[in-house]
């Protein structure tokens, strides 16, 4: 079984949903990223996403932007971000790595040179943002030669019709962009969540992570009670800069004890 | 006349919106299902007479085509060879080729419900010919414009305003074109119930490519039916400049399969293609994919994509439309690059031998012609695509000259 397979089959059994915070690479350098890495992993964190900064991220809002442009100051490549991963993998073999980015930066690499280097890295996964199923059939037969999962990205404006195709071949998680818009900006409500994740649920049993707009310890909850895990980013990238990486991990902590107190929505 | 080519190269893009490996819909999910039903809205528009009959009104009517050709006698002398024709898009409404695109895609807002219009724009001539289309049908528009752009197109920024347009500055990244594009995608996912996303090029997810080249190919079908009139035969050499290559696609795309007619696309070099500072992406770039299709890129060694460099607002973009860079490989094509210094010369030369002031834009192919008339015969006719006219450049030409204004 994957490690991602795994994290969420060993939730399911215990009865509560998943945490999943973000760290942008080499924001603002490589040893914050694995010292962020390395704290969320022992505080709450079932799974990390990792972002491989981009010139131009379309889907992003101003925080994860200005987050890859410091991560690319600070000499971020894809290269790097394996690198990092390869040294988080000595140490820590159990929490499931996602990487989050955008299309060219891997096309540039070669796809089938980034699944292998990245599986060997100690990669679990990769969300593409713009690589639609449409696209998809670039990345995937490399992707899963190599064992990584490609997650699929679910949007308010994907129709059921349309649903079955964006899931076809998906494996790990459904990444549910629970607004529209760009990262960091609106929250979806509980009663967005009640009508939303049951369309999902009818055509897929992959675990559903809900992203964009998560940010409190009480909305990671609202989230968990519907989905299967909630991914938090621009929040943690705001103290990150307001604060240090033991706040940024403070916050990882009550995101965490938000999610175990949740109560499944009936 | 085309026996060497089974298959046409107009029947382009495929099904996959693809020109060979060229296109495609690299977009996040949320606006998949968006550019599918526009897909398929203009699949419907094109098969409907109707839609065809508004389109020529506004054409006729409003934008005033069909536009003129004009044989630039004093130029063709000056430089002692070819006949050199402008087709005239710079006598447009709105003073460029620009709004052939705009009054297409808001009739096709229109069509869907579209209650509001987002653009994005560089030398301000998109955004300028958006603003109009959205002045005349009551439609609220919003323009994306680069920080830097805004600076040096201060006169566009201000017909905008006139028009009732909201600009947006965007200063991340270098602040222009590029940039323009991704705050303007970003705005259209987060208001995708209500918007309709005018892009200016023939760039973009499919099926922008190909909407913005129909609506763009009036250029090229009127000129081919002017030169037969006056000259009863076609060009030997089809010119224009190329920034995301719209005005040159609608130039070209009736020429594709007469091989015959030798096209050429001018590239802004910059300060040389030698240097880091130019938008040369077809002669200096690698494929990629940005905004949404695949194509040629200034990009570095690792995937990231780098600023591009013109004295033209609006050929200052790091990409280039797909349908180019497929003629660019098949060799249809030939891309050439003219620096600041080349297009400034032609600039001048121009206004001062036509009486024609042409957009910075126009004057790299203009300085292109210049290399190449000369060795051309008093027989051989050059059409050039005159797109934009000059008027929005004259502050930052003073600039370059030194001048005062």
């Amino acid at each position: 079984m994957s490690r991602i397979a795994g994290v969420f089959t060993a939730l399911r059994q215990e009865g509560r949903g998943a945490l999943i915070p973000f760290v942008e690479a080499y924001d603002p350098d490589r040893a914050t990223s694995l010292t962020l890495l390395k704290g969320m992993a022992e505080n709450g964190a079932d799974i990390i996403e990792i972002g491989m900064p981009f010139t131009d991220p379309m889907a992003d809002g101003p925080t994860i932007q200005a987050a890859g442009r410091r991560g690319l100051l600070a000499g971020a490549t894809l290269k790097g971000v394996l690198g990092l991963v390869h040294e988080f993998r000595k140490t820590n073999d159990r929490t499931p790595l996602v990487l989050m980015g955008y299309l060219n930066p891997i096309d540039s690499y070669g796809v089938k040179a980034f699944c292998e280097d990245a599986a060997h890295a100690g990669v679990d996964g990769l969300i593409i943002v713009d690589l639609p199923p449409e696209e998809a059939d670039l990345v995937l037969p490399d992707a899963s030669a190599n064992g990584l999962d490609v997650i699929r990205l679910v949007a308010p404006t994907t129709s059921d019709a349309r649903l079955k195709q964006v899931l076809a071949g998906s494996s790990g998680f459904v990444y549910y962009v629970s607004i529209t818009g760009i990262t960091g900006t609106r929250t979806a409500s509980a009663a967005d969540l009640a009508r939303d994740i049951p369309r999902i649920r009818a055509v897929t049993d992959l675990p559903i992570a809900v992203g964009f707009g998560v940010r409190t310890p009480e909305q990671a909850a609202t989230v968990v009670a519907h989905a299967d895990a909630a991914i938090v980013a621009s929040v943690l990238i705001e103290t990150l800069c307001k604060e240090t990486p033991e706040a940024v991990i403070r916050d990882v902590r009550a995101l965490a004890e938000g999610i175990k107190a949740a109560r499944k929505a009936a | 006349m085309n026996d060497l080519t089974p298959n046409s190269l107009r029947a382009w893009p495929d099904a996959r919106g693809r020109f060979g490996e060229f296109g495609g819909r690299y977009v996040a999910e949320t606006l998949m299902p968006l550019i599918l039903e526009l897909e398929q809205a203009y699949r419907a528009a094109k098969a409907d007479p109707e839609f065809q009959a508004e389109l020529d009104f506004y054409l006729k009517n409003y934008v005033g085509r069909p536009s003129p050709l004009w044989h630039a006698k004093r130029l063709s002398a000056h430089l002692g060879g070819a006949k050199i024709y402008f087709k005239r898009e710079e006598l447009n409404h709105t003073g460029a080729h620009k709004i052939n695109n705009c009054v297409g895609q808001i009739l096709l807002a229109k069509r869907m419900g579209k209650t509001r219009i987002i653009a994005e724009t560089g030398a301000g001539q998109h955004g300028v010919a958006t603003a109009t289309v959205c002045a005349l049908f009551g439609l609220p528009c919003t323009v994306y414009m680069g920080a830097v752009d805004v600076e040096r197109q201060k006169p566009n920024v201000f017909r905008m305003k006139l028009l009732g347009a909201e600009i947006v500055p965007v200063s991340s990244g270098a602040a222009t074109l590029k940039d323009a594009m991704n705050d303007a995608l970003r705005d259209w996912v987060a208001n995708v119930h209500d918007t309709f996303y005018i892009i200016g090029t023939a760039a973009g997810p499919h099926p922008y490519p190909e909407l913005v080249r129909d609506f763009q190919c009036v250029i090229g079908n009127e000129a081919r039916a002017q030169l037969m009139e006056a000259e009863g035969r076609l060009p030997d050499v089809a010119i224009a400049s190329v920034g995301g290559g719209s005005n040159a696609i609608g130039l070209f795309h009736t020429f594709l399969d007469e091989t015959s007619v030798k096209l050429i696309g001018v590239e802004a070099a910059g300060k040389g293609l030698h240097t880091n500072e130019h938008a040369a992406s077809l002669n200096c770039g690698r494929p990629g994919v940005l905004h949404g299709n695949r194509t040629y890129l200034l990009q570095d060694h690792d995937g990231q994509i780098l600023e591009a460099h013109s004295i033209s607002a609006g050929l200052d973009y790091p990409g280039i439309g797909p349908e180019h860079s497929w003629l660019h490989d098949i060799k249809r094509v030939e891309y050439v690059g003219i620096t600041d210094d080349e297009a400034l010369t032609a600039f001048q030369l121009c206004s001062k031998l036509e009486g024609i002031i042409p957009a910075l834009e126009c004057a790299h192919a203009i300085a292109h012609i210049i290399k190449i008339a000369p060795q051309m015969s008093k027989e051989e006719i050059i059409l050039l695509n005159l797109s934009g006219r000059g008027d929005k450049d004259i502050f930052s030409v003073a600039k370059y000259l030194g001048t005062e204004l």
